[in-house]
């Protein structure tokens, strides 16, 4: 056996430390202070981060991939009696290296912020636990080389993120929200399951590199099996990445404290969908009708998201709304078969969106957990820092040129027209779903920071060292994120094959166009919210400040109908066979067999009545028939 | 002195048997239940005796003594059973004392 090197050792301890902490905190739990606690999982995290860049600086170009096997778990038998081994082992590629570095990097500011959000909760022991187990799954998926390994990570961060959705356990709404979250992902999952055992049974194998190599000599583009297969992998991620039509979990989940939402709920959970699509590009490409629905899955998801952002009042349900939307972009981009703009998209939406849901964070701690867009107003002057730290995010959700996000975007907006599985029609949506989003962004900045305050309580901004900290590092990122462009094109140009354009002529409109979207949005909504923008003392009390939404409004602040739809369709329907089967009818063959003992019992119960002399002629009338019966036998033996 | 046929002591037996039977059954009183009894049993001691003479052994003899001891200790435990439960349930009535009813 080879002995593994310095870089292979510490890419195999990756996720160890995350997981030592995690064990350390949910051990100890409370007998934990706030400092070693925050110090535990701080430091697991650095441990991680630092040893993440490590093992990414080892990749070149002339040994663009390392992998490492740690042990065999178990082996899978066909019915051949050929058997197929999995292993537990990692493997790192340009993919593999953009998702650790995201997860480690992103994850240790917001390990960092947390630590100051959280500080007075009585149980931060336990959800700095959680957040550390978060990372170990989620790095188990993203460096996992089969798709077992991965289905565990998958399953991993599933219930990290239900554990955390219902933090706050008292709260009613939370437990509804987690349980949400978790039914309707596992709805993906089981299709994603499916996937994999169809995945299996075709091939053989579960190895990601095996299988896109022999996915691509056994079968041809337009094949039935990779159809299926790509179709049911798709349910998975949709289900993961809040897609339509899985997407109701998302806004819910927002429950959560709010570190967990940037870290779970925007950054990286969310994005393992599109980790997973990316992965199996050699069976998706396969599937060009698979792609498709991908793309107009992205598609449509962004626009309903964008739709229903505009009609929020909750500042992270607007978050929630824009990430799904975000997401749609990236959907749309792998649909396109631009797979590297995609992840890098994927890159820098975990940048901005966390700096904007911490940023948020510290906004509402600063308002005494107040959420209500419409009872917030004048923040600009009050909380400085914060606000410019918000318009930082939302500059580069909104994609203005110079930002992290306008490199990105634009990138896949770009590959959109002429790509083969995409066209024109989806390119308009993406830019229609840009004027939608730099829209959404001026609302919530109109409402949130300029005007006159709304609210009563004053304010209490947070001084600490470590939350300022890690927004300014996000910020740092995500204004200069643009620079990693071309790193990561270079690293992810082994891993996704170069997809066929259509050599269509471009009009030559489409830059200009695509970066002139936002502005739009900008100037339009300067003027459509100006009552936002120029509210005082006097028109406090206007129709526009109460919140009294239309049906339509509502209709779209619910997420555009589907709960109710779900509602109505499923677990209306389940609600009432489960109360029709009460008495369970199955339940009720095994009660057959209890009910005939009942009778036996009863029966023989009505024979002891307790009266001695019923005993008696009882005694008597039996002794009578066995005297009886042998008189007959001895005179029957006798005459024969 | 001629012989009683057998068959008559055997008739007499178990026409007093049945009495006593009888007696068991239909009484209430727990008092004339132990009566019957005796009945019963001493019916069981004509047979032994008849049987006993029939043959001309003396086993019949020795049962007949057997039963009556047992009879006279039976009396006993019997008359202590009947004043416990005169004073528990200020009656004799057998029925009352029903408490093993399933």
């Amino acid at each position: 056996m080879m002995i593994p090197s310095a870089t292979e050792n510490v890419l195999a301890l990756l996720p160890l430390h995350p997981l030592i902490s995690f064990l350390l905190l949910i051990t100890f739990g409370k007998r934990l202070s706030w400092h070693m606690a925050a110090t535990l999982s701080i430091g697991a995290m650095v441990l991680s981060t630092v040893s993440s860049f490590i093992v990414i600086n080892q990749l070149s170009l002339q040994s663009p991939v390392l992998s490492v096997d740690l042990w065999n778990w178990f082996e899978l038998n066909l019915t051949n009696s050929s058997s197929a081994k999995i292993n537990i082992s990692f493997y790192l590629d340009g993919l593999s290296a953009v998702m650790i570095s995201v997860v480690t990097g992103i994850g240790l500011l917001i390990h960092i912020f947390a630590a100051a959000y959280m500080k007075d909760d009585e149980n931060f022991t336990r959800f700095m636990a959680y957040m550390n187990l978060f990372i170990v799954a989620m790095l188990i998926l993203v460096l996992a080389d089969n798709l077992v390994l991965l289905y565990l990570g998958w399953e991993g961060v599933g219930l990290c993120s239900f554990l955390l959705i219902g933090f706050w356990y008292q709260e009613r709404a939370n437990v509804l929200a987690a349980r949400k979250a978790f039914i309707v992902t596992r709805v993906g999952d089981t299709a994603m399951a499916i996937g994999l055992f169809m995945l299996f049974k075709e091939l053989g194998q579960l190895n990601i590199n095996d299988l896109n190599e022999s996915a691509s000599t056994l079968w041809v583009v337009g094949d039935e099996a990779p159809y299926w297969i790509a179709l049911l992998l798709l349910g998975g991620a949709v289900g993961k990445s809040a897609q339509l039509p899985l997407q109701t979990w998302l806004p819910d989940a927002m429950a959560g404290p709010t570190p967990v939402s940037a870290l779970i709920h925007a950054a990286t959970m969310v994005t393992a969908g599109v980790y997973l699509i990316a992965r199996m590009n050699g069976i998706f490409l396969l599937a060009p009708e698979v792609m498709n629905y991908v793309a107009w899955l992205g598609a449509s998801t962004l626009l309903l998201a964008g739709v229903a952002a505009l009609a929020q009042n909750d500042i992270k349900r607007v978050l929630a709304y824009s990430t799904m939307s975000q997401i749609g972009y990236m959907m749309l981009s792998l649909g396109a078969g631009a797979f590297s703009a995609g992840v890098f998209h994927l890159m820098t939406h975990a940048f901005f969106k966390a700096l904007l849901f911490l940023t948020a964070g510290a906004i509402i701690l600063a308002l005494h957990h107040q959420q209500n867009l419409f009872k917030m107003g004048g923040l600009l002057k009050r909380l400085p820092f914060e606000t410019v730290l918000f318009a930082i995010g939302l500059v580069c959700l909104m994609a203005l040129p110079g930002s992290s996000g306008f490199f990105s975007k634009e990138a896949i907006i770009a590959q959109l027209w002429s790509s083969n599985t995409a066209g024109p029609l989806l390119w308009y949506c993406a830019i229609f779903g840009a004027l939608l989003t730099s829209i959404y962004s001026c609302r919530l900045f109109f409402l949130a920071f300029m005007g006159e305050r709304r609210f009563d309580h004053e304010l209490q901004p947070s001084s600490s060292r470590l939350l300022k900290l890690s927004l300014i590092a996000l910020a740092v990122l995500s204004l200069i994120g643009g620079i990693f462009a071309n790193t990561i094109e270079q690293s992810l140009s082994g891993v996704f094959p170069s997809v066929q354009s259509l050599n269509m002529n471009e009009p030559n409109w489409l830059h200009s166009v695509a970066i002139a979207t936002p502005f739009v949005g900008i100037v339009f909504s300067w003027f459509y919210f100006s009552t936002y923008r120029n509210s005082n003392h006097g028109n406090l009390n206007n129709a526009a400040f109460q919140d009294k939404p239309t049906p339509l409004v509502m209709f779209c602040r619910q997420g555009l109908g589907f709960d109710q739809l779900y509602d109505l369709l499923l677990v209306k329907p389940y609600c009432y066979l489960a109360r029709l089967n009460r008495k369970d009818i199955f339940d009720q063959l095994i009660m057959f067999s209890a009910w005939y003992v009942c009778i036996c019992h009863d029966v023989f119960k009505s024979s002891q009545t307790g009266k001695l002399r019923w005993y008696a002629a009882a005694i008597g009338l039996a002794t009578a028939l066995l005297l009886i019966s042998l008189g007959i036998e001895s005179f029957s033996l006798e005459a024969s | 002195m001629s012989a009683i046929p057998l068959s008559h002591v055997l008739i007499l037996a178990s026409i007093l048997f049945s009495i006593g039977f009888v007696g068991v059954i239909v009484r209430k009183n727990t008092l004339f239940i132990l009566m019957s009894l005796e009945v019963m049993l001493n019916a069981v001691g004509v047979a032994f005796i008849g049987a006993g003479s029939a043959w001309q052994q003396a086993d019949g003899q020795v049962m007949f003594i057997l039963v009556l001891t047992l009879a006279a200790a039976e009396v006993a435990v019997g008359l202590a059973l009947l004043i416990q439960m005169q004073r528990r349930f200020k009656s004799l009535d057998i029925d009352l004392l029903s408490k093993l009813k399933g």
